[in-house]
């Protein structure tokens, strides 16, 4: 699928198969396009190009059909600031078709799964930037849709609450629920099933956390020097170097393709005159986030495109 | 159209505008302060409009004149002037607005019957022009009919400035009625053009968006909660009106609650359509003022309708105020009944018809 504003392509011919009861990534920068994808995929935005089908609903023209199956947490705190947590749940339960009956019942077993006793009656405006995600995750999910869309849910959130946040996802994926989400956080890609990287509205690499940095192998090194900046300026001019990031006193190379990058690389320390020691380490996704969006950020094209 | 969905919105708007205290005080000061407001300052006879007279002529019947002219209380005397020329640099620097210049010829102009007596205006406020021309209207020889013998043809008339003021010889009677229209006008249109603006500034909008709401459900649904303060807002109008000018209601109560239900539609989906174009709530508010002040100017509330222009006569029928004030005018003053109206009520149904169309085809569920 394709989405373009105007000029500018902010998906460019995304091509994604999501698997059924699983955590799905999408990692990217910011304006890389995960929020375009993931309003194309609820039907809110019409692609300009390409086919789409949710569910076996084609979209967007079965959209209305989709809305019923799905649940989307928007970007923003997208909830009702003026209404408490229990009327925000009871007014979403009323417009989601959960049959009258049943919504005292499936409003009080949210309120408990996420922690909102005793603050049943609070203003949602008043709760904390935490409390305001769990909210809007249990509005997004109380119909019990069998896909759920996630922006960015965690992007203002502490720590300790981002990880009550992916307990709650992973419930979530083991009662059968398809999960979408998007983030920018290395931390929270490594812990989705499978996962799509995003840069500049292009799909640059999808694939489980291990199949991605597996492809890695042997291509990352660590450099511990006594001066890492001169060492850094050696090099970055390195040819087959695809990056060198300064991580405290050490630094982390990533070379282009495999090859006896480890010998090269203290060849090249040694000619500058530097003492370093050189290892190979695993690969992490930010190696392969920085592998899969280096060669086109030199795209000055495309650069704009963002 | 799901009823259950429906009820949901309404449930939302209604628990939203319970907490919204400024808002529930603007449902009730609003028209509360508008009709003591324009009620009393409409029903004042124009009185005391500060004056200088410069009696030149000094003689008994210039006098009495004078005295005649103050005790009107059209005007009072605020400074002294002993010729025209201070009455003019009075006049100038505003501290009078009417200025009286009885000659020195006063009596032989009088006998000649030739102008007698001059009034200065400060023709600036076109209502003051107004009272003071029905002023020197007063026939001059009514105030000596006492010294003379014989027929006074001008013979004695009250002076009268009320007729003046109006235009259309309105008065609170006349007032209230049509400021249940503009009450409305005002609020109905800019809380539903805010209402939906304000959800897709805060990002509320995204979230319904994605739900299976429809677009009619939420259209009506926002609607349906300020049609209810419409009605409170009439009530509040209507019994105010009763209790503080005696207003009659000629006509059938049950008449003048359906009439205000029909602007009340009109206004609220005039709203919605501007909803749908509006990016802000600046600009819902300043597109509410662009109909806004047409209705008030044009729709015969502040000026007689037959004395306009043909072409703003059709401009005017656009608007929904226009036809309101005729049906309200009609029910309240004169007794009639709505079938009576009917081609007004008409307009009014096919208004809300096409507004309600336009902004339901023009609302997206749709982003982009």
């Amino acid at each position: 699928m394709t989405k373009r504003f105007g000029d500018l392509v902010a998906v460019d011919d995304v091509d994604l198969t999501v698997p059924q009861a699983c955590v799905y990534g999408f990692l990217g920068p910011n304006g890389s396009g995960k929020s375009t994808t993931i309003r194309m995929l609820c039907g809110l935005l019409t692609p300009s190009a390409g086919r789409i089908e949710v569910l076996g609903l084609r979209i967007p023209e079965q959209a209305e059909a989709l809305r019923r199956r799905i649940g989307y947490m928007t970007q923003k705190f997208s909830l009702f600031a003026d209404l408490s947590v229990r009327e925000n749940l009871e007014f979403l339960a009323a417009v989601q078709g959960v049959p009258k009956a049943r919504t005292g019942q499936r409003v009080d077993a949210l309120v408990a799964q996420y922690h909102f006793q005793g603050r049943e009656g609070q203003l949602a405006g008043t709760l904390s930037g935490g409390q305001k995600q769990r909210l809007a995750l249990a509005g997004a999910v109380v119909h019990e849709p069998e896909l759920l869309f996630l922006d960015e849910p965690t992007s203002a959130v502490d720590p300790e609450s981002r990880r009550d946040f992916w307990e709650k996802l992973f419930e979530l994926a083991d009662a059968g629920t398809t999960i979408l989400v998007s983030t920018h956080y290395m931390d929270e890609a490594e812990r989705c099933h499978r996962l799509a990287i995003l840069d500049h509205g292009a799909l640059v690499a999808d694939g489980t956390p291990a199949e991605l940095t597996g492809a890695l192998q042997g291509r990352t090194l660590e450099v511990t020097a006594a001066h890492p900046r001169q060492a850094r300026r050696a090099l970055v001019e390195l040819p087959g170097v695809l990056s060198v990031a300064q991580i405290g006193n050490t630094l982390r190379v990533l070379a282009a393709r495999d090859g006896d990058v480890v010998r090269r690389t203290r060849d090249a320390l040694a000619a500058a005159n530097l003492q370093a020691r050189v290892e190979a380490v695993p690969p992490s996704l930010e190696d392969v986030f920085v592998a899969a969006t280096q060669g086109r950020d030199e795209d000055p094209a495309r650069d704009r495109a963002a | 159209m799901n009823w259950r969905r429906l009820w949901a919105i309404v449930v939302k708007e209604m628990r939203q505008m319970r907490r919204d205290r400024i808002t529930l005080a603007m449902i009730i000061g609003i028209p509360v302060m508008q009709l003591v407001l324009f009620g009393y300052a409409i029903n004042l006879n124009l009185r005391g409009l500060s004056a200088a007279v410069a009696d030149q002529a000094g003689t008994a019947g210039s006098r009495a004149l004078v005295m005649d002219m103050l005790a009107t209380g059209v005007i009072e005397p605020v400074a002294a002037a002993h010729t025209p020329q201070e009455l003019m640099e009075l006049l100038r620097r505003g501290e009078i607005s009417v200025g009286v210049v009885v000659p020195p010829d006063f009596e032989r102009r009088r006998l000649d019957g030739r102008e007698a007596v001059q009034v200065l205006v400060d023709g600036s406020d076109t209502v003051v022009q107004g009272a003071a021309l029905q002023l020197a209207q007063m026939p001059v020889d009514a105030s000596t009919a006492g010294m003379r013998t014989g027929a006074n043809p001008t013979s004695v008339n009250p002076i009268s400035v009320v007729s003046f003021y109006n235009p259309e010889r309105r008065s609170a009677v006349n007032i209230v009625p049509g400021l249940i229209g503009v009450i409305l006008t005002m609020t109905m249109v800019l809380f539903t053009g805010v209402a939906i603006v304000r959800e897709r500034e805060r990002g509320n909008m995204e979230l319904l968006l994605a739900t299976p709401l429809s677009r009619s459900e939420l259209m009506i649904g926002k609607v349906l909660p300020y049609a209810v303060i419409g009605l409170v807002q009439t009530t509040v109008v209507l019994a105010l009106g009763m209790w503080l000018f005696q207003v009659p209601v000629r006509g059938s109560v049950l008449d003048v609650y359906l009439a205000s239900v029909l602007l009340i539609l009109a206004n609220l989906t005039l709203g919605l359509l501007i909803s749908t174009k509006a990016q802000s709530q600046f600009q819902a508010m300043q597109m509410t003022f662009f109909v806004f002040l047409p209705s008030i100017l044009l729709s015969g509330f502040m000026f007689p309708f037959a004395g306009m222009p043909t072409v703003v006569q059709w401009l005017a029928e656009v608007l929904p105020l226009t036809h309101f004030l005729r049906l309200i005018r009609g029910v309240m003053l004169r007794g009639a009944g709505l079938p009576e109206l009917w081609p007004d009520v008409l307009a009014l149904v096919v208004f809300t018809t096409v507004m309600m169309a336009a902004a339901i085809l023009r609302f997206r569920k749709r982003l982009d």
